[in-house]
């Protein structure tokens, strides 16, 4: 038990290795950005700017920015740094973010209505710990309300998956 | 005082039971579309547009279907600080500005104050919008004429100047967060020469990235994600539930008559040129955060800084109808499909309406102020009920929000792909949420970017290349030096205090 | 609602003509893809047919307009192009069906759709500010060349689209250079104009014709093949069809905008067929007819084999003004 705790207060990342992280990224995408622009034409034309001329500058500010940011996390002093994210923290964080990254991916198979309910449904069992007959209630009450809103009163078609062909409904 | 007479006359329009009646139900319908992130104002007016086309057929009928649509964009307008505030989710553009101390007060408890706050500046704002429209009209209609490329540009950077320059985070990561906003804007097609930027021949990549993509990934999952590691719960669910909330923050309201009336005179600005209702929330924002005497503390929950975005969004919302009836040239989306409305009913807008359709224009405009009462009643009532929604336990409302989420992600362009891009925008919004970044820059930048890239190479090309266009008369000389003005404004008042302190 | 009683009989007659029982009828509401954004003129006609459908019960499905307008339009006619052998889905086009491909290379062709029904042909007006001194297209013209290249500013909507090949055809025409500057909508282009930010524009009629009775504005030609056949008086004394045809005022350029209706690919004839008869009884209505006249429509409707005839000619000339202009993908300036 003692032992949980500790391990769930422990740093799961350093602030500073993801200050690099971060900064990086920034850098990346700016590097792609300007590659894409000289493609375009970066230069001032005859006639204003090209296509690539605002993205390449925006891009190699980025750049330079990431740079000024990577060099001052460098500078963070190994006994200054501080946790970025508790593992404790990180295991609740990644529990809701996998299955929304599952939930993302599934609506493609099988519909937002029943990805949706699946979705509710997990959130409430698992982290709300709430009664089966709760879980059931909230979720499938959910999407019939949100297909109410959207297919029937507002007209917005939204993604289906078998069920509801199997049902009619699309 | 002829306006008197043709408003009269147009209150005599639309004062019948069956438009009060549309307008009860457009501004209702206004409000759940302005809540859900899926249904922004455009979709609901479009949706309905066909229903009014058989109503536009009889006689007075018009009128009463511009009451309908209106309405819910009214009700749209009310409806988007709603989420802003309570979720730290914008369900439309203009209330992304409304976040920034909307939700910290929510998370002290006092997501009701927040809420009759910005609703009765929405109001309030409205208000001096339609006063405007009613006795001004005539000399204001032509101003939008004076708006060529160059002034456009030079409006959109006083947006930009007015909202950075005190920003608390580190400079290079502001400076990088708002670079990134104006990478992704330039995503899609280059509005100047038609050709396909940075989509690396990925057809996906073809629509850009949508600012309600971004927006709800930034700042609602990522918000959620953030509360997570605190434990299952939302901040400030305490908050007291009776309407007594809406009379105690009646009477804090009139200390900030200076915001407001600054705040209403930037929105009927920005709605006249048109140059729109969200930056206009920003510029005021911004404004008000600079020349209040509380501006250190915004963002951390001030009623003021909820009270200049709403107001200057609702008049700007407001305003931008008289460009589209006068010059048929439309503010925002929702306006350009009223737009398409009118001449689907076979009135065209333009300078002739006003004397041709005047029972149709005094009506419509009657209904402005009938609409946005009827608005007022109908959110003010429900703010308990909206505040209540903050008891929900997390792990259910949580997933609810979410999926709500991924809808609007959805609907903006019909596309799943936005949906995943909504998860990585969640993850980004947690990641510099945690390390600094600030987020209000780089949404300002997706907003306002492409328009801003868009204005700026016209004027090029109406100037054959040359800068001095900024400058080449009155108007845009004078909107280009203010925006320099508030640009370099810490500078100037830091300096200013050092030779007073010299001098003494 | 009923006050239309000739239309009501002209409607009826519409509906008696046609089949009564179709061989496929559709089984669920129908998405109809706008590949342009909200409030242009795509928009406005998809609505207007959404609101024709609904109001005189022509079909038992709804249909629901999409605006899918990124890249240009790409997004919409890829959408339609994936969606092979769907009967419920259908796409209004403008002239981006041609543009789009060519200018961005993004991969569609017409030929990967199917040809549905043209409903009519939009009309595009040389305008300028009234209070300049030109009468007809050749003064407007001769005073550019004067002026020297890139000296008149035309405003038009979107960037290689429609507004800006006129204008290049203008162009390769005459010898004159002008600068384009493309804008968000038609509206603000005609507000800009108005406003002296630029010299002319070719805005279709519905997108001006109210700063023209205001006296603002004034027509110069039309780039019809022929005479508009409106007589009603729009302003106090002018009608549609009193604006000269471009080619008979010394301006050899004629242009007309496609606006029809594709399905995806891969539809069998029946399924096309419902909609032919769908659309036939939409032309029939009094409300249609207003539409057209309002907007000054060219009111050629063509199905079938002609239809396919048509827009394959069309595509051609859009690939030879376009190689002309250098607005081809990856052909750079």
């Amino acid at each position: 038990m003692n032992g949980a705790r500790e391990e769930a207060d422990r740093a799961a990342i350093g602030k500073k290795s993801a200050e690099i992280i971060v900064a990086a990224l920034f850098f990346a995408v700016g590097a792609l950005v300007m590659y894409d622009s000289q493609r375009l034409g970066s230069t001032w034309g005859g006639d204003g700017p090209q296509p690539g001329y605002f993205p390449f500058y925006v891009a190699l500010i980025i750049c330079a920015s990431s740079v000024i940011n990577i060099v001052r996390a460098l500078m963070i002093r190994a006994d200054k740094d501080s946790a970025f994210v508790m593992r404790g923290q990180l295991k609740l964080v990644l529990a809701v973010l996998i299955p929304t990254a599952l939930y993302a991916a599934a609506i493609t198979w099988i519909g937002i209505y029943v990805a949706s309910i699946l979705f509710i449904g997990y959130f409430m069992r698992r982290l709300g710990k709430y009664p089966w007959w709760k879980v059931v209630a909230v979720s499938i009450g959910t999407a019939v309300v949100l297909y109410l809103i959207f297919e029937v009163w507002f007209l917005v078609p939204l993604p289906k998956g078998p069920l509801e062909s199997l049902l009619g409904l699309d | 005082m002829a306006e008197i007479q043709s408003l009269m006359h147009g209150f005599g329009v639309a004062l019948t039971l069956t438009n009060l009646l549309l307008m009860f139900t457009g501004v209702t319908l206004g409000v759940i579309i302005g809540v859900l992130p899926g249904l922004g104002g455009a979709n609901g007016v479009a949706i309905l547009l066909p229903l009014t086309f058989s109503m536009a057929q009889t006689p007075g009928g018009a009128t009463s279907a511009i009451i309908l649509l209106s309405c819910i964009y009214w009700g749209a307008l009310f409806g988007g600080a709603i989420t802003s505030i309570l979720f730290n989710i914008p369900g439309e553009p203009w209330s992304v500005a409304t976040t920034f101390d909307g939700f910290p007060l929510a998370q002290n408890g006092r997501a009701g104050a927040a809420l009759t706050a910005a609703f009765t500046s929405s109001f309030f704002g409205a208000f001096v919008a339609v006063l405007v429209i009613t006795f001004l009209s005539p000399v204001i209609a032509g101003f939008a004429l004076e708006f060529g490329p160059p002034e456009f540009f030079s409006v959109y950077l006083l947006t930009f100047c007015a909202f950075i320059g005190t920003s608390k985070e580190p400079a290079f990561k502001t400076l990088a967060a708002m670079m990134l906003g104006f990478a992704l804007a330039a995503v899609g097609t280059d509005p100047v020469t038609g050709t396909l930027r940075l989509t690396f021949g990925s057809t996906r990549l073809l629509t850009g990235f949508d600012f309600l993509v971004a927006v709800i990934g930034l700042f609602g999952i990522g918000e959620i994600l953030l509360t997570l590691e605190e434990g299952l719960a939302f901040k400030g669910a305490s908050a007291k539930l009776n309407l007594n909330v809406v009379l105690q923050t009646w009477k804090e309201l009139p200390r900030y008559w200076m915001t407001s009336l600054r705040s209403a005179a930037v929105g009927c600005f920005m709605g006249i040129v048109p140059g729109g209702a969200t930056p206009a929330s920003f510029m005021s924002y911004g404004v008000a955060r600079r020349f209040s005497p509380d501006g250190e503390r915004f963002g951390t929950g001030k009623v003021e800084g909820v009270v200049a975005p709403e107001t200057a969004a609702h008049a700007a919302g407001t305003s931008a109808l008289l460009p589209m009836i006068t010059l048929g040239v439309p503010g925002s989306p929702t306006a350009a499909v009223l737009l398409g409305g009118l001449m689907i009913w076979g009135l065209q807008p333009g300078p002739l309406l006003f004397v041709e359709q005047k029972d149709f224009v005094w009506g419509l405009i009657a209904s402005m102020y009938l609409g946005n009462i009827a608005g007022l009643i109908v959110v003010l009532t429900c703010v308990p009920l909206f505040a209540a929604i903050l008891r929900v336990p997390f792990s259910v409302i949580a997933p609810i929000i979410m999926v709500v989420c991924a809808i609007g992600a959805y609907t903006v362009h019909n596309a799943i792909f936005d949906v995943w891009m909504m998860v990585v925008f969640g993850i980004l919004g947690y990641l510099f949420k945690k390390l600094q970044y600030p987020l209000a820059p780089l949404v300002l930048a997706i907003v306002l970017g492409d328009s801003a890239e868009a204005s700026f190479r016209q004027a090029m090309l109406v100037s054959q290349g040359d800068m001095r266009i900024f400058f080449s008369n009155t108007l845009v000389g004078f909107l280009t030096t203010l925006a320099l003005l508030l640009l370099l404004w810490p500078l100037l008042s830091w300096s200013l205090a050092k030779i007073r302190r010299t001098s003494a | 609602m009923t006050r239309f009683v000739p239309a009501a009989a002209m409607l009826a007659a519409a509906l008696a003509a046609a089949p009564a029982v179709h061989a496929w009828e559709p089984t669920k509401s129908i998405e109809f893809i706008i590949p342009a954004g909200t409030g242009g003129g795509a928009d406005q006609m998809a609505r207007a047919i959404q609101g024709i459908v609904a109001k005189h019960g022509l079909m038992h499905q709804s249909l629901l307009p999409i605006n899918k307008a990124g890249g240009a339009g790409a997004e919409g006619f890829l959408d339609v192009k994936s969606a092979k052998g769907d009967p419920h889905k259908i796409i209004i086009t403008l002239s981006n069906l041609f543009t789009t491909p060519l200018a961005t290379g993004v991969p569609f062709n017409w030929r990967d759709l199917t040809p549905v029904q043209m409903l009519a042909l939009d009309n595009f007006v040389l305008w300028v500010n009234a209070k300049t001194p030109y009468k007809t297209p050749k003064d407007y013209v001769e005073a550019a060349k004067k002026a020297g290249p890139g000296k008149f500013k035309m405003g038009g909507t979107g960037a290689k689209q429609e507004d800006q090949i006129i204008t290049a055809a203008i162009e390769q025409r005459t010898g004159a250079k002008f600068t384009y500057i493309p804008f968000k909508g038609g509206g603000a282009v005609a507000t800009q104009l108005v406003g002296g930010h630029v010299d002319s524009t070719v805005n279709n009629p519905i997108e001006a014709v109210a700063q023209w009775r205001a006296g603002n504005l004034r027509p110069l030609c039309v780039f019809d093949l022929k005479r508009l056949p409106y007589k009603q008086k729009v302003t106090k004394d002018m009608a549609w069809g009193d604006i000269p045809v471009c080619k008979d005022a010394g301006l050899d350029v004629d242009y007309l905008m496609l606006r029809g209706i594709f399905m995806p690919p891969g539809v069998s004839q029946d399924q096309v067929q419902y909609y032919i008869d769908l659309f036939k009884k939409v032309m029939a209505t009094p409300e249609w007819q207003k539409l057209m006249e309002d907007g000054a429509f060219n009111r050629t409707a063509l199905v079938g084999k002609e239809y396919a005839d048509w827009v394959a000619k069309e595509e051609a000339r859009h690939v030879s003004l376009m190689k002309a202009a250098g607005f081809m993908a990856g052909g750079g300036k």
